[in-house]
C-alpha cells in the first residue's frame, strides 16, 4: 500500500480509490510478536490463577511443616542468581545475533541453556530433598500450591530449553534469517518472562515465606 | 411476502394470555410460601419483575409494532437509509434502563442485608416482631450422602430426614455436610443455602403455618441426589413438646460409631429418630473429625497459623474425647445445661403427645404419612 | 437402588492401564445400539469417502488447509455434528422427567441419568456453541477487514482440530467407559477422587483441556488478526459490529480460557497425585475451585452471547436496508459488558453465603450489565425503526431473538437479586433462563449467521420453505419447552432430579418433553433444509452469482461467493464503517486488470496430526496407560519440531490463475448484469 494514500473521501465529488492496486507482500509474521505477547499474557493468568491458589491456601499445612521449616534461602538465592544469569546471557545472545555471528549466537544460547539446567537440576533437587522427607505434594494445600507454582514455573523452564536446543540447530542448518531471527526474539520474550514470574515466586513464596 | 409479524403477534398474544394460566393452575410455592423470609423473597420476585416489566413491556411491544409497521411492503411507512444517530434518543435508551437499574439496585442492596440468612430475623412476620428476649430454635444440619441428619443442641435429640419446629419460632440453622456439597432447601420456609464440608453456614427462619412441608438438596451431590428428601413438620408448640417427648421416649443413641454408619452412602432413608447424641458431633463432622484418630481441621488450622496458637490448639488437635464417645454407651449430656432445661419440658409436654396424633401431624417413627 | 461402588483404588496394569473389557458398555443395550449405529455409520461413511477415492481430497483441500474460510466451515460442521449428540442428550432427559413419576423411576438409573445431563452441557457448551462462535468469526472476521487470511493460519487449523480433538475424547466416553456423572463444571469434592474415582472426570478434564488449548489459541489468533490485518483505512470505529463483538469475544477467551486451564489442571493434580487443593482435608478448600471455575465460566457466557450480538446488527442493518442505529453506542456497550464480564462471577453462588455486602456488590454489578444489553436492544429497535424489512430467515431469526432474549434477559436480572436467587437457585427456573439466553440469543444468532453467510461460503441460499418451517417449529418449541420450566422452578422445583415425587409437577414435565419433540422436529427441517439446499444448489432460486445476495453493507459481500482463496484480489481501502455500502453508493468500479501474483501460506498436516494423536494422549492419561502417555507426549513433541524445521511456509498463487479466476467473475457479473 502506497504512503501517501489518504482515507478521506476524495473532494469535489470524485470517486475515491477503493483498491489498492499496488499492494505488495506483507513481510511474512508482522503479527508474530503480537501474537506471542498475548500469549503470554494468557500464560501469565495462568500463574495468577496459581499465585492466587498459594495466596489463599499458602497456610493450609494440614498441620504439617510450613515455608520456615522446610526451604532453604540460600539454595534458592543460588537458583534465582543462576536464572538471572541465563536472562542476562540470553540477553547477549540477542547482541551477537544483531551482528549476525552465528558461531556467538550458539555458543551464549547453550550458556543460557546450562543456567537453566543448573536452575532445573538445583529445583529438582529441594523436590526430591521434600518428597523424600514427607513433604510431598499430597501432604498438605500448602504442599500442593507450592509444587504445582514452582512445578509449574520448572515445566516452563524445560519447555524453553527444548526449544533453545532446537533453535541452536536450526540456526546452524538455516543461519540467522528473517524466520530464526523471529524465533530467537520470541525465546527471548518467553525466557526473560520466566525470569519476572520466577522473582515472584522467590519473593512471595520463598522470601516472604522464611522472613514473613 | 411478510408473513412472520402477523403471526408473531397472535403467538405474542397466546403467550401473554397462557403465562397467567400457567401460573393459575398450580401451587407455585416460591410466591406463596409457609414462612416469612421465603414470602419476603417471594414478593421481592414480584417486585422485580414489575420494575423491570416497566421497560420489557414497552420494549417488546415496540418490537412487533416496528416489525410489522417497517416492513418491505408497507410502502406507506418513512424510510429513512441514512438516519442512525439521535443524541436525545440515546440519552434515553440508557437512561431508562439506568433509572430502573438504580431503583433495582436499592431494593437488592436493602432486601439483600435484610434477608441475609446469616441475620437473626427480626420479624415473625408482617406484623408482628421478634420478641426481644426471645432464643432461638437451634438446629444443625449436616447433609449426608444422601440424607439429612438434623441435631437439636437445646434438646439432645436428632432425626435423619425429618425436620419440626413450632410455627411463629424463630429457627436458627446451622449447616455442614460430610462430604461434598449440598444445599439445604425448604421451599416453604426460607430461601435455601449450601451446605459445605468443612465449612459451617447459618440460615436464619421462621414458618408460619402449621403443615408437613418437602424439604431437600438443592445443590447436586452425587448418585442418590433426586432421594435425598425430607419432610419439615411445622405445628403448635405443644406438637412439638409432644414430638420431642416422643423421640426422647425412643430410646436409641447418636455416638460417633452410629453417626459413621449412618453417613455411609444411602438413599430413601426413612425418617430415624435418637435420643441422644454424642456431644460436638456437629462441630466434629464440620471439622472432619468424627472417626477415631482423625485431625480436627480447626485444630489443624490452629496449628497452623503459628506456635503461639499451636499450643492452644494442641489439646484438641487428638480427637480423645471422640473415641472415650463411640467406645462406651451414651448417656445424655448431663452436663450441658441447654438440655438439662429440655429435660423439664419433655415432661410438661409428654401428655400431649396423644393431641400430637390428633394434630394431623405425623408420629416419629410414622412413615406412612410422608 | 445403590449404585454399584466402585473400587477407589482400581488396579492398573503396565499394558492398558485401568482399561478392562468392563469399560465396553456390552451390558447396556441402548448404549450397545448407539454404538453399533455409530460403527456402522463410520464404516460406511470411510467406505464412501473410500469409493470415490476422496481421501487425498479430504486431507489435500480441508484436513490440512490453512484457509481461514474451510477451517471456519470445518468448525461449523463439528458443532452440527456434535449438536446432534448433545439434543439427544436432551430429549432422553426430557423423556425421563416426564414419566419419573412415584413408583415409576423412569428408564433411566440414576448414575446413566447424571452422565447425560452432565454430557449435555459439556457438549452444548464447549462442542456446539463454541465451535459456531469460533467458526462464524474464523469464516467472517478477515473477509470483513478485508484480510486474505488470519494472522497465524497454520495455528488455526491446529486450533480447530486441538477442539475436534477435545470432542473426539468426549465422544468415546460413550462407548469406553462412561463420562462424568457431577454437572457440567464437575465442582469438587464431587469430582474429587473420592466421590468420583472412575474414569468419567478423567475423559471431562481432557477434553476441555484439549479443546480448551485450541479456543486459547485460536482466540489469541482472531485477536493478532483483527488488530493487525485490517484494510488500509478500517480504524477501530470503522470496523464492522461483528469484527467489534469478535474483537472483544476474543480478548475474553484470551483472558479466560487460562483460568480454565489452570483449574483443570489442578483438579487432574488433586486427582492423579493425591494434591489436597480442593479436597476438604489438609487445608484445601473446594470453594476455591468454585470461584475459579466461575472466574472463567462468566466470561464464557459472553463469550457466546457477544459474537451473536454483533451477527445480529449485521443482520438487522442489512435486512432492514439501513444504517445501524448508534454505531458508537453498540461499541461501547460491547466494551463495557467485556469489562463487566470480570466483575460478576460470584452471582453463580450467592447460596455460598458470602455475607449480604459481598452478595449485594456482585449483584449489582451483575445488573449494570443489562444497561450496555439494553442498550443493544434499543439500538436494534431503532434501526428498524424508518426501515425497509425484508423477512429473510436471518431476520426471522433476529426478531424472534429480540422477543425471546429480552424475557431471557428479564429472568436473568430477577436471578441476579441475591434474596430471589436464594429460592431460584439451582431450579428449573434458572434452568430456564439460561436455556432463554443460550438458546434464545447464541443459538438463534448462529442459526441467523449461517443463513446469513452461508451464500458467501457456498454460492448459494439456504431454502426458505424448509427453513421457515424450522424456524417456526423452534422458536414454537422452544417456548413450550422451557415456559414450563419457568413455571416448575416457581414451584420450587430443583434441577438435576431424575425422579420426582409430586404428581403435580407431570403435566408441566410432558409439555416441555413435547417442546423437545417440535424442537427435533425444527433441527430435522434444519438438515432438510440443508439438504434441500445443497441438492437445487444450481437453480436460479438459490444460486448466488453476484457474491452479494442480500444486499450487503460490509467487504465479505464484495467479492466472489464462495470468495477465492486469496478472498480479495486487491486490498479494499475503508472510508466508511458500512464499507461496501459506501462503495456501492459511490459506484465503485471493480478492477478487472492489473492482477499480480498472491503471496498465501501453505497448507500444513502437522495440526491434524499433532490433534489426532493428543486424542491418544488424553486417552492415555484417562485410563492411566502411562506408556502410551509418554510415547505420545514425545510424538506430539516430535512433530511439533520437525514442523518448526519446514521454513518454506508460503508460496505465491501464480498471476495466471488469479487472472483466470478474475476474469470468470467479471464474465458471471457481466451476464448477471444482462439478465437484470
Amino acid at each position: 500500500m502506497s504512503a501517501e494514500l489518504t482515507y478521506e473521501p476524495t473532494a469535489g465529488g470524485e470517486k475515491p480509490v477503493f483498491f489498492d492496486l499496488d499492494e505488495h507482500d506483507h513481510p511474512e509474521g508482522g503479527s508474530t510478536m503480537l501474537g506471542f505477547w498475548m500469549y503470554l499474557m494468557s500464560d501469565c493468568l495462568i500463574f495468577a490463577v496459581l499465585f492466587a491458589c498459594y495466596g489463599v491456601l499458602g497456610h493450609g499445612y494440614g498441620g504439617g511443616k510450613g515455608p520456615k521449616e522446610l526451604f532453604e534461602l540460600p539454595l534458592v538465592a543460588f537458583n534465582t542468581a543462576m536464572l538471572l544469569f541465563s536472562s542476562l546471557t540470553y540477553g547477549i545472545a540477542m547482541l551477537t545475533m544483531e551482528k549476525g555471528s552465528v558461531r556467538q549466537v550458539q555458543f551464549w544460547l547453550v550458556v543460557t541453556g546450562l543456567f537453566g539446567l543448573t536452575f532445573l537440576g538445583v529445583e529438582m533437587y529441594e523436590f526430591s530433598n521434600l518428597i523424600a522427607e514427607g513433604h510431598g505434594p499430597s501432604r498438605s494445600a500448602f504442599l500442593s500450591a507450592f509444587f504445582t507454582l514452582v512445578g509449574t514455573h520448572g515445566f516452563h523452564v524445560t519447555c524453553g530449553l527444548i526449544w533453545l536446543t532446537t533453535l541452536v540447530i536450526q540456526i546452524g542448518t538455516h543461519g540467522l534469517g528473517q524466520a530464526n531471527r523471529r524465533r530467537l526474539q520470541c525465546l527471548s520474550m518467553f525466557w526473560h518472562f520466566l525470569d519476572v514470574i520466577w522473582i515472584g515466586v522467590f519473593t512471595i513464596v520463598y522470601l516472604m515465606g522464611v522472613l514473613g | 411476502m411478510i408473513r412472520p409479524p402477523s403471526l408473531l403477534r397472535p403467538a405474542l398474544a397466546g403467550l401473554a394470555l397462557l403465562a397467567p394460566a400457567l401460573l393459575g393452575g398450580c401451587s407455585t410455592v416460591v410466591l406463596s410460601p409457609a414462612g416469612d423470609v421465603a414470602q419476603q423473597q417471594g414478593d421481592l420476585i414480584v417486585i422485580a419483575t414489575l420494575l423491570m416489566l416497566i421497560i420489557i413491556v414497552p420494549v417488546m411491544a415496540l418490537i412487533a409494532i416496528f416489525a410489522w409497521r417497517y416492513r418491505q411492503t408497507n410502502t406507506d411507512a418513512p424510510y429513512n437509509p441514512e438516519w442512525h444517530h439521535s443524541t436525545a434518543l440515546e440519552l434515553v435508551i440508557w437512561a431508562v434502563p439506568l433509572l430502573i437499574i438504580i431503583c433495582l439496585g436499592a431494593v437488592t442492596w436493602t432486601s439483600t442485608h435484610l434477608l441475609d440468612p446469616y441475620r437473626p430475623i427480626g420479624r415473625i412476620d408482617a406484623t408482628r416482631q421478634v420478641a426481644l428476649n426471645a432464643k432461638p430454635l437451634r438446629v444443625q444440619v449436616i447433609a449426608l450422602d444422601w440424607k439429612w441428619l438434623f441435631i437439636y443442641p437445646d434438646y439432645g435429640i436428632a432425626t435423619v430426614n425429618q425436620l419440626a419446629a413450632p410455627v411463629n419460632q424463630p429457627i436458627e440453622f446451622d449447616l455442614t455436610s460430610s462430604d461434598v456439597m449440598n444445599a439445604f432447601y425448604v421451599p416453604d420456609l426460607a430461601g435455601m443455602i449450601y451446605a459445605m464440608p468443612s465449612m459451617t453456614t447459618k440460615l436464619n427462619a421462621v414458618a408460619n403455618k402449621p403443615g408437613n412441608y418437602p424439604g431437600f438438596s438443592s445443590n447436586f451431590s452425587g448418585d442418590g441426589f433426586s432421594y435425598m428428601k425430607f419432610r419439615f413438620l411445622a405445628g403448635s408448640q405443644t406438637d412439638f413438646d409432644a414430638w420431642v417427648a416422643k423421640i426422647r421416649a425412643s430410646g436409641t443413641m447418636l455416638d460417633r460409631a452410629t453417626y459413621l454408619k449412618v453417613a455411609k452412602p444411602s438413599m430413601n432413608h426413612a425418617p430415624t429418630f435418637y435420643a441422644g447424641v454424642a456431644p460436638g458431633l456437629f462441630n466434629a463432622a464440620a471439622n472432619n473429625c468424627v472417626a477415631p484418630g482423625q485431625v480436627c481441621m480447626d485444630a489443624m488450622m490452629r496449628a497452623d497459623a503459628g506456635p503461639h496458637h499451636a499450643e492452644h490448639g494442641e489439646g484438641h488437635a487428638k480427637n480423645n474425647d471422640a473415641m472415650k464417645m463411640s467406645a462406651m454407651p451414651m448417656p445424655m449430656a448431663k452436663s450441658d445445661a441447654p438440655a438439662a432445661v429440655s429435660d423439664a419440658t419433655a415432661k410438661n409436654s409428654a401428655q400431649s403427645t396423644a393431641r400430637l396424633a390428633g394434630a394431623g401431624l405425623p408420629m416419629p417413627g410414622d412413615r406412612r404419612t410422608f | 437402588m445403590m449404585p454399584p461402588m466402585t473400587d477407589v483404588h482400581p488396579v492398573v496394569s503396565p499394558l492398558l492401564g485401568r482399561l478392562t473389557l468392563d469399560a465396553l458398555p456390552l451390558h447396556e443395550l441402548p448404549v450397545l445400539l448407539a454404538f453399533g449405529g455409530v460403527t456402522v455409520g463410520g464404516i460406511a461413511l470411510l467406505a464412501i469417502i473410500t469409493y470415490f477415492k476422496a481421501w487425498g481430497w479430504l486431507w489435500r483441500d480441508w484436513f490440512t488447509s490453512v484457509d481461514h474460510k474451510k477451517i471456519g466451515i470445518m468448525y461449523v460442521i463439528l458443532a452440527l455434528v456434535m449438536f446432534l449428540r448433545g439434543f439427544s442428550d436432551a430429549l432422553m432427559m426430557r423423556a425421563q422427567q416426564a414419566m419419573a413419576f412415584g413408583d415409576n423411576a423412569g428408564y433411566l438409573p440414576p448414575d446413566h441419568y447424571n452422565q447425560i445431563f452432565t454430557a449435555h452441557g459439556v457438549i452444548m457448551i464447549f462442542f456446539v456453541a463454541m465451535p459456531l462462535v469460533v467458526g462464524l468469526m474464523n469464516f467472517v472476521v478477515p473477509l470483513q477487514i478485508g484480510a486474505r487470511d488470519v494472522s497465524f493460519p497454520y495455528l488455526n487449523n491446529f486450533s480447530f482440530w486441538l477442539t475436534a480433538s477435545g470432542a473426539i475424547i468426549t465422544m468415546i466416553s460413550l462407548f469406553v467407559g462412561n463420562y462424568a456423572r457431577t454437572g457440567w463444571l464437575a465442582m469438587p469434592p464431587l469430582s474429587g477422587m473420592e466421590a468420583s474415582p472412575d474414569v468419567g472426570v478423567d475423559y471431562y478434564i481432557w477434553g476441555l483441556q484439549i479443546a480448551g488449548l485450541g479456543t486459547l489459541l485460536s482466540g489469541v489468533n482472531l485477536l493478532a488478526t483483527i488488530v493487525k490485518m485490517r484494510a488500509p483505512g478500517m480504524t477501530l470505529f470503522k470496523m464492522p459490529i461483528f469484527v467489534w463483538t469478535a474483537l472483544c469475544t476474543n480478548t475474553l477467551i484470551v483472558a479466560a480460557f487460562p483460568v480454565l486451564t489452570a483449574v483443570l489442571a489442578i483438579l487432574s493434580l488433586d486427582r492423579l497425585l493425591g494434591m489436597q487443593f480442593f479436597t476438604n482435608g489438609l487445608g484445601g478448600n473446594p470453594m476455591m475451585y468454585v470461584n475459579l471455575i466461575w472466574i472463567w465460566g462468566h466470561p464464557e457466557v459472553y463469550i457466546l452471547i457477544l459474537p451473536a450480538f454483533g451477527i445480529y446488527s449485521e443482520v438487522v442493518a442489512t435486512f432492514s436496508r439501513k444504517r445501524l442505529f448508534g454505531y458508537t453506542s453498540m461499541v461501547y456497550a460491547t466494551i463495557v459488558i467485556t469489562i463487566l464480564a470480570y466483575l460478576v462471577w460470584l452471582h453463580h453462588f450467592f447460596t455460598m453465603g458470602s455475607g449480604a455486602s459481598v452478595n449485594s456488590f456482585f449483584a449489582i454489578t451483575t445488573m449494570i450489565i443489562s444497561i450496555p444489553t439494553g442498550a443493544k436492544i434499543f439500538n436494534w429497535l431503532f434501526t428498524m425503526y424508518h426501515g425497509r424489512i425484508r423477512y429473510e430467515l436471518p431476520m426471522m431469526w433476529t426478531v424472534a431473538f429480540m422477543l425471546t432474549f429480552t424475557i431471557g434477559g428479564m429472568t436473568g436480572v430477577l436471578l441476579a437479586v441475591p434474596p430471589a436467587d436464594f429460592v431460584l437457585h439451582n431450579s428449573l427456573f434458572l434452568v430456564a433462563h439460561f436455556h432463554n439466553v443460550i438458546i434464545g440469543g447464541t443459538l438463534f444468532g448462529m442459526f441467523a449467521g449461517i443463513n446469513f453467510w452461508w451464500p458467501k461460503a457456498f454460492g448459494f441460499k439456504l431454502d426458505r420453505v424448509w427453513g421457515k418451517r424450522s424456524f417456526w417449529l423452534w422458536v414454537v418449541g422452544f417456548w413450550t419447552a422451557f415456559a414450563p420450566l419457568y413455571v416448575l422452578g416457581l414451584m420450587g422445583v430443583t434441577r438435576r432430579l431424575s425422579h420426582f415425587d409430586d404428581a403435580s409437577y407431570q403435566p408441566y414435565f410432558i409439555v416441555a418433553a413435547l417442546g423437545a419433540g417440535l424442537i427435533a422436529m425444527g433441527i430435522g427441517c434444519m438438515f432438510m433444509q440443508f439438504y434441500v439446499s445443497i441438492r437445487d444448489r444450481n437453480t436460479d432460486r438459490l444460486r448466488d452469482v453476484t457474491g452479494d445476495p442480500w444486499d450487503g453493507r460490509t467487504l465479505e459481500w464484495s467479492t466472489s461467493s464462495p470468495p477465492p482463496d486469496y478472498n480479495f484480489a486487491f486490498a479494499p481501502i475503508v472510508y466508511d464503517n458500512d464499507a461496501f455500502w459506501d462503495m456501492k453508493t459511490r459506484g465503485f468500479e471493480r478492477p478487472t486488470t492489473g492482477f499480480k501474483a498472491i503471496h498465501m501460506p501453505k497448507n500444513a498436516a502437522a495440526g491434524v496430526i499433532i490433534g489426532l494423536i493428543s486424542v491418544g494422549f488424553g486417552f492415555a492419561m484417562i485410563w492411566y496407560i502411562w506408556w502410551l502417555a509418554i510415547v505420545t507426549l514425545l510424538a506430539m513433541l516430535g512433530v511439533s519440531i520437525w514442523h518448526s524445521f519446514n521454513y518454506k511456509r508460503d508460496f505465491h498463487i501464480p498471476v495466471e490463475d488469479v487472472i483466470r479466476i478474475e476474469d470468470e467473475r467479471t464474465r458471471l457479473l457481466a451476464a448477471q448484469k444482462v439478465v437484470a
